[in-house]
């Protein structure tokens, strides 16, 4: 499919500059890069310091983390990111929700695949559990220290993680020829 | 007994006899939520947390059950007739839908995403819009954000509707079921007027609408908006001044507002603690911010508290679509964008780029330029949310769909503690969840 | 099977009416209500559409006490030997209609998560397409089940095929041209 244009990285701030080296100091927040994404902002700090940040969002009023989950770039290996974000090739996605005043931000981390572990944030909010054990259970991301990493959405014996891009999306072909008689 | 080798075990999945459960799960299970020092420390006082596993009892719940909320299974430790773990196994209704987004153009996708929480369609087709609106950067005319308000707000009143008949159903009182959904044949027969079908109707579009309203609506609302609220003052004498009801509901499934939040509930269950988040109101879509109407909240937490808030919401839904009455514009139901909206059908006849056009539409479908985005609406359930990443072409790189009722299960084990089985039941069926919006 | 031992002469054959017509009479269902589907059979069960003209009012929760199950949604793969062991513990005799797309074929929903069409499970007797079906499609299905059981036609086919309508799948795997995706 034809790329919507040149420049359209709509991920990264659409500020003049942001290709450039005489580009400003880059924002930073609770420890990680900030970018904005059609008006929300979007931080981006390493897997190292990812809980740490999380850690700073929740006391800076970020009470409730809505959803986290993740996104596979296997087929996107050269996404546009903010200078200094290494791209890998699994990006977990965490959404916080600040409820007075009522703001959202996203936090995306960059997963290698070679060693798909991140730090749970469970132990900051008890909400994560469910989301954390799908992203294990669909994406194959495992999260230290969170109390049940089990499969919570395919069966217990079920091989492979399905939303992986290298995973098929399971399309059974039928051919389609006159039903039998019925007598 | 039976001659099948079907395994319905999950094994890992399942609840564990407490010598095989580790620690920190079993606190998970019992609900404790708040664990950090400055939390409240969470234990229902009177049941103690020593049992032996002999004296202790592992049944389960479902996934087929006569309870309506779909194929549901809870798996409760139990110590005579007192709940002390609870926990859900998903997963039964998977059915791989984001998987199959990627797969189907954006267009498509709405015919995907309204089968998630099948009883409120609309919601889910409009949180997926917004996300494809936003990513191509388009505006929806003013007619066309009406109508999916009008829509909107009806499917709350019918979801709502339905949960006061499985809830009565759950609870004991099999006659609310029928009266329930006597009134919902009336939305069920306004929604196949103008969208074609009872449900899943994929009629909110990236774009706008699918077709305009049809002639006469206006006086098909105002019979529903006549009969309705008699019915509900049938419902709150059948229901709120019924001292059973009361007491089988008052004070059962109690959640504290930092449990709550804690736990990513939203929708009706969060508001039932006192926190007064509605994305209707915090962060206004559509033409929200130009109708009144109050946030309902309850105080307690309990399930008498989340039946109040969605009965007084169906009331609340009927005062917005009596504002989109007065105020529903004139104009176009789609945006004329020619990205997105195919030319009339009568041009395709005269006009061989038309039909050209018509054609990359509807074989290959719209590019959306690259970005993701997070778009959120208020569904009887909670936060619907859909994060949308596209990679400029005609089919979305991926998408997520935050579900309500996911979050929402996570209440179960602090709700459930230290109540009797009946009572988990009238939780659960407080909690209203939606399978398809769970397991996706 | 009661029914279909006896020695058939003009003695049994109105004994035969007799117990046919109290079958199909009052067919309980039992509850196996997945997704969609299951609104809109809550909503046949309901005053407007009426199950119980039909003598099926009486959902039984219990497959122990249920004639007939109307799978109503998508079976996913986890549910799969769910819906088995629920059919096996169903007492002869007994009847499945599969109802809606997902139920009969796999639906919209052709992945890795949907078994495609729960004749792959059960043996179903009737079919009821839509995506929900509504009510009146569904009573139509319940209808034609009353037939079949009325002229005997169901215990026949039963013995012939012993399954569904005998779907075929293909010898390869089917890639549409241009999926983008990294076949494993």
């Amino acid at each position: 499919m034809p790329d919507a244009g040149p420049a359209a990285a709509a991920e990264a701030d659409p500020a003049p500059g942001t290709v450039a080296d005489a580009a400003p100091e880059p924002e930073r927040r609770a420890g990680a890069l900030v970018t904005s994404s059609l008006g929300q902002d979007v931080l981006h700090p390493d897997r190292d310091a990812y809980h740490a940040t999380i850690e700073a969002l929740k006391a800076d009023g970020f009470a409730m983390c809505t959803d986290v989950t993740a996104v596979d770039y296997l087929l996107r290996p050269a996404r546009v990111l903010p200078p200094g974000v290494a791209p890998e090739r699994f990006e977990v996605v965490v959404h916080l929700l600040s409820l007075d005043p009522p703001q959202r931000v996203r936090v995306r981390v960059q997963v290698p695949e070679d060693d798909p572990r991140l730090p749970t944030i469970w132990d900051l909010y008890a909400g994560a559990d469910f989301y954390e054990r799908e992203v294990y259970d669909l994406m194959g991301i495992v999260f230290d220290g969170h109390p049940d990493m089990t499969r919570i959405m395919m069966p217990e014996d079920w091989e492979g993680h399905p939303l992986r891009k290298d995973y098929p999306v399971g399309h059974v072909p039928v051919r389609f020829k006159a039903a039998p008689p019925t007598r | 007994m039976t001659s099948s080798s079907a395994d319905t075990s999950e094994h890992g999945q399942e609840l564990q006899p407490r010598s095989r459960t580790a620690e920190a799960l079993l606190e998970v299970e019992r609900g404790a939520v708040l664990r950090l020092p400055e939390g409240a420390a969470l234990d229902a006082g009177d049941v103690s947390v020593d049992d032996l596993d002999d004296e202790t009892m592992i049944i389960n719940l479902g996934p087929q059950h006569p309870s309506t909320h779909g194929v549901l299974r809870v798996m409760l430790e139990l110590k005579g007739e007192t709940v002390l773990r609870t926990k859900p196994v998903i997963g039964y209704l998977h059915t791989g839908m984001e998987k199959t987004a990627e797969d189907l153009m954006y267009a498509q996708g709405s015919t995907n995403v309204t089968r998630m929480d099948y009883l409120s369609p609309f919601f889910n087709e409009c949180a997926y819009s917004m996300a494809v609106e936003a990513l191509l950067g388009i505006e929806v005319p003013e007619r066309a954000q009406w109508i999916r308000m009008l829509m909107m707000e009806l499917n709350r009143m019918s979801s709502h509707i339905l949960f006061l008949a499985t809830n009565g159903l759950d609870m004991g009182a099999t006659s609310m079921m029928i009266y329930g959904w006597r009134e919902r044949e009336l939305l069920l027969a306004f929604f196949e007027r103008v969208t074609g079908l009872r449900m899943n109707h994929n009629y909110i579009r990236p774009g706008g609408v699918a077709a305009d309203l049809p002639d006469g609506w206006r006086d098909d609302v105002r019979d529903i908006l006549e009969v309705i609220p008699g019915r509900l003052d049938e419902y709150d004498d059948l229901f709120t001044n019924q001292t059973v009801w009361r007491q089988r509901s008052e004070g059962v499934g109690v959640i504290t507002p930092e449990q709550a939040v804690a736990l990513s509930l939203t929708g009706p269950n969060l508001r039932s603690t006192g926190v007064p988040y509605d994305v209707r109101a915090d962060f206004p879509y559509l033409k929200y911010d130009e109708v009144d109407f109050d946030v309902i909240t309850g105080t307690v937490g309990d399930v008498f508290d989340r039946y109040a808030i969605r009965i007084s919401e169906v009331r609340e839904s009927m005062k917005i679509i009596e504002q989109v009455l007065d105020r529903m514009p004139k104009g176009d139901y789609r945006s004329q964008d020619s990205k997105v909206t195919p030319p009339p059908r009568a041009r395709i006849d005269e006009s061989m780029e038309a039909l050209i056009h018509h054609f990359k539409l509807f074989t290959e479908g719209f590019a959306v330029p690259p970005g993701e985005v997070y778009t959120a609406v208020e569904s009887p359930r909670g936060e619907t949310g859909c994060y949308l990443v596209s990679d400029g072409s005609s089919r979305p790189y991926r998408m997520h769909w935050r579900g309500p009722s996911f979050a929402n299960l996570q209440a179960l084990p602090v709700m459930m503690r230290g109540g009797f089985v009946a009572d988990g039941i009238a939780v659960i069926s407080s909690l209203d969840p939606v399978l398809g919006d769970v397991d996706r | 099977m009661g029914l279909e031992d006896l020695n058939h002469n003009f003695l049994t054959g109105a004994l035969e009416d007799v117990v046919k017509w109290a079958r199909y009479r009052s067919i309980w269902p039992a509850t196996f209500g997945l997704a969609c589907c299951a609104i809109e059979m809550m909503g046949t069960g309901a005053a407007n559409f009426d199950l119980a003209r039909f003598g099926m009012e009486v959902w039984r929760a219990s497959p122990r006490q249920a004639d007939l199950m109307i799978v109503a949604g998508r079976v996913s793969q986890k549910m799969a030997p769910v819906l088995r062991q629920v059919y096996d513990q169903m007492m002869e005799p007994k009847w499945v209609i599969s109802m809606g797309v997902c139920a009969s074929t796999g639906g919209m929903f052709n992945n890795y998560a949907i078994v495609q069409g729960v004749d792959q499970i059960v043996p179903v007797d009737v079919y009821a397409p839509g995506c929900p079906p509504g009510p009146e499609t569904l009573i139509n299905a319940i209808l034609t089940l009353h037939e079949k059981i009325r002229t005997g036609e169901i215990t026949r086919r039963r013995e012939e095929t012993g399954a569904g309508a005998g779907v075929q799948l293909a010898d390869e795997p089917f890639v549409p041209a241009g999926a983008p995706r990294v076949q494993a």
